[in-house]
């Protein structure tokens, strides 16, 4: 969509003398405005190819079942099935582990970043424990919690707590040193400064690790569910792959998906009020 | 030496010896200073002679520099940096306010905004001021403490020429409202003769030149007098301007 439109409303008829050269705009480099509800568009034409290919009866309907079908077993499973008590045990899991890890990670990245004596403990654990791969750990915790709940939550914690924590601790720590100094003259007291500089700092940071936190929050809940679970989204697919249902797993995929898109949207939605003055420098 | 500075009696800043040394180099070799109390003074020199060094010095921000010699300033220092570092998070108003409590803590910011030609512009946020609003806005901000001491570290460096003869007035007047023993660094020899009454020349570590000018405000670039002091400042600076 270019929108290099040259002004010509003052252009006179004077006949004789040669227009001085009209001044063009430049070629705009940036992609220009945003279409509305730009994010939709492309899944909304997936979502038509799909419909198309299906009524044409291009697509085997084993491997994958038209949009109606998946709406019609998403409704049956919703009223007479488990899914309901699925839907309530995945979100509860990934609510726990991402809250856990949010407050684990909030709180170490201040201890660490405020503190010489915390980034010495907290820092260099943290890097080791990023370290390892943390669904690798599943075996251990298994081992150690149990096969519960308990175990899974943790996981789902760990997954969170560890872009959260680096990504805030790098913003606490690469506070800008003109700040420091501005502080300093001011005659901040050590709470105000980190509060009323050090925290809405390093905000921007924190928003990038929650949005990765949140992602992580529910690649950890798929894998926890696929492997061991007796109930759950993930154990309702795996069963469904015994019994070759593809439209249940194609249900279960896309309850992920909503639950993926509409906490991303929820974590962009209050990053935009809470950073609202960063939108005045993006113009 | 100019007669008003005879009635003042205690000095605002006191160097006595003062050293500072980056890496074993002496920037600042034993300066002895004295700043009266409300004296408008500016601070010339090269790149690199030890401007900031010693402003920095007289704030209390070198942190971690090895140095010497005593050195006695006020209890309310504010300071104006090159930038006008204005908190991005932070509504103009709330910049004013930073580090300032006390009820009537807002109604003086919203004061000193006025007096900056800055009325009105309170909530906007700082990404939304033009470079010269900016300043003004640090400007407010460091006068609302109703400081003793104003250290300035080139405030208008980097301003446009219009935007600066603006600032040059708007400085000189909240100076003769609010009386600050001003330290203005400056690389600008035209800046400090229109502004200052006194002007210093940092040399090799030392004060090199010593300059009072007791010419009445407010100040022309073009007065013939003021063409002499720039030319002993252009000198001491080691500039000779070639009128061939
Ligand atoms: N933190 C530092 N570490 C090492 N050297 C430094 C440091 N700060 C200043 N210097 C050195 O001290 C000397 C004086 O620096 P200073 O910033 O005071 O100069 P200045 O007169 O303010 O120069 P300018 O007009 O360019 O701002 C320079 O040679 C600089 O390299
Ligand atoms: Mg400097």
């Amino acid at each position: 969509m270019t929108t290099v439109t040259t002004t010509t409303t003052t252009a006179a008829p004077a006949a004789a003398a040669p227009d001085p050269p009209q001044v063009r705009r430049r070629r705009r480099l940036s992609p220009g405005r945003r279409l509305p509800a730009a994010r939709l568009l492309g899944p909304l034409v997936v979502l038509a190819l799909w419909a198309a290919a299906s009524a044409a009866g291009r697509l085997d309907p084993g491997a994958i079942p038209a949009p109606w079908t998946v709406v019609r077993t998403a409704g049956h499973l919703w009223t007479e099935g488990t899914l309901p008590t699925d839907v309530l045990t995945s979100l509860e899991r990934a609510g726990y582990g991402f809250a856990i890890g949010l407050t684990a990670g909030v709180l170490l990245a201040l201890a660490s970043g405020l503190s010489r004596t915390g980034e010495a403990l907290i820092d260099g654990t943290v890097q080791l424990n990023r370290a390892i791969p943390t669904l690798g750990l599943i075996p251990l915790f298994i081992l150690w919690l149990g096969i519960g709940e308990t175990f899974k939550v943790a996981i789902i914690a760990i997954v969170v707590y560890i872009p959260i924590y680096l990504n805030t601790h790098a913003a606490l720590s690469g506070i800008d040193s003109r700040f420091v100094e501005l502080a300093e003259v001011q005659g901040l007291s050590r709470l105000a400064f980190v509060r009323q500089v050090v925290i809405p700092g390093a905000l921007p940071g924190f928003f990038v690790g929650l949005r990765l936190g949140v992602t992580g929050s529910w690649l950890g809940l798929v894998v926890l569910e696929q492997i061991n679970a007796t109930s759950g989204l993930g154990y309702l697919m795996f069963q469904a792959q015994n019994y070759g249902q593809s439209d249940v797993i194609l249900v279960g995929l896309l309850i992920y998906g909503v639950f993926g898109l509409v906490s991303d949207s929820v974590v962009r939605l209050i990053e935009r009020r809470v950073l609202s003055w960063r939108r005045t420098l993006s113009n | 030496m100019a007669p008003h500075t005879e009635q003042l009696t205690r000095p605002a800043v006191r160097l006595r010896g003062l050293t500072r040394s980056f890496g074993g180099r002496a920037v600042l070799d034993g300066i002895d200073l004295d700043l009266p109390a409300g004296q408008f003074t500016a601070l010339l020199g090269h790149s690199g002679s030890g401007k900031s060094t010693l402003l920095r010095a007289v704030a209390g921000l070198d942190h971690g520099v090895a140095g010497s010699g005593r050195l006695t300033a006020p209890e309310r220092v504010s300071v104006v940096f090159q930038d006008s570092r204005l908190l991005p998070w932070r509504r103009v108003l709330g910049n004013v306010l930073l580090g300032l409590d006390g009820k009537d803590a807002e109604e003086r910011g919203r004061a000193a905004l006025e007096e900056v030609g800055l009325k009105g512009r309170e909530r906007a946020w700082p990404g939304e001021l033009s470079g010269g609003e900016a300043q003004r806005a640090a400007l407010a901000r460091s006068l609302v403490r109703e400081p003793e001491l104003l250290l300035a570290d080139e405030p208008f460096g980097a301003l446009d020429a219009l935007t600066r003869i603006r600032m040059h007035n708007l400085l000189r007047d909240l100076w003769k409202r609010h009386r600050p023993s001003v330290l203005l660094v400056t690389h600008d020899v035209d800046e400090a003769i229109v502004l200052a009454d006194r002007v210093l020349v940092l040399e090799n570590g030392r004060i090199g030149l010593d300059l009072t000018i007791d010419r009445p405000h407010p100040r022309s670039y073009r007065e013939p007098v003021l063409g002499e002091y720039r030319e002993r400042l252009l000198a001491a600076l080691g500039v000779t301007e070639d009128h061939a």
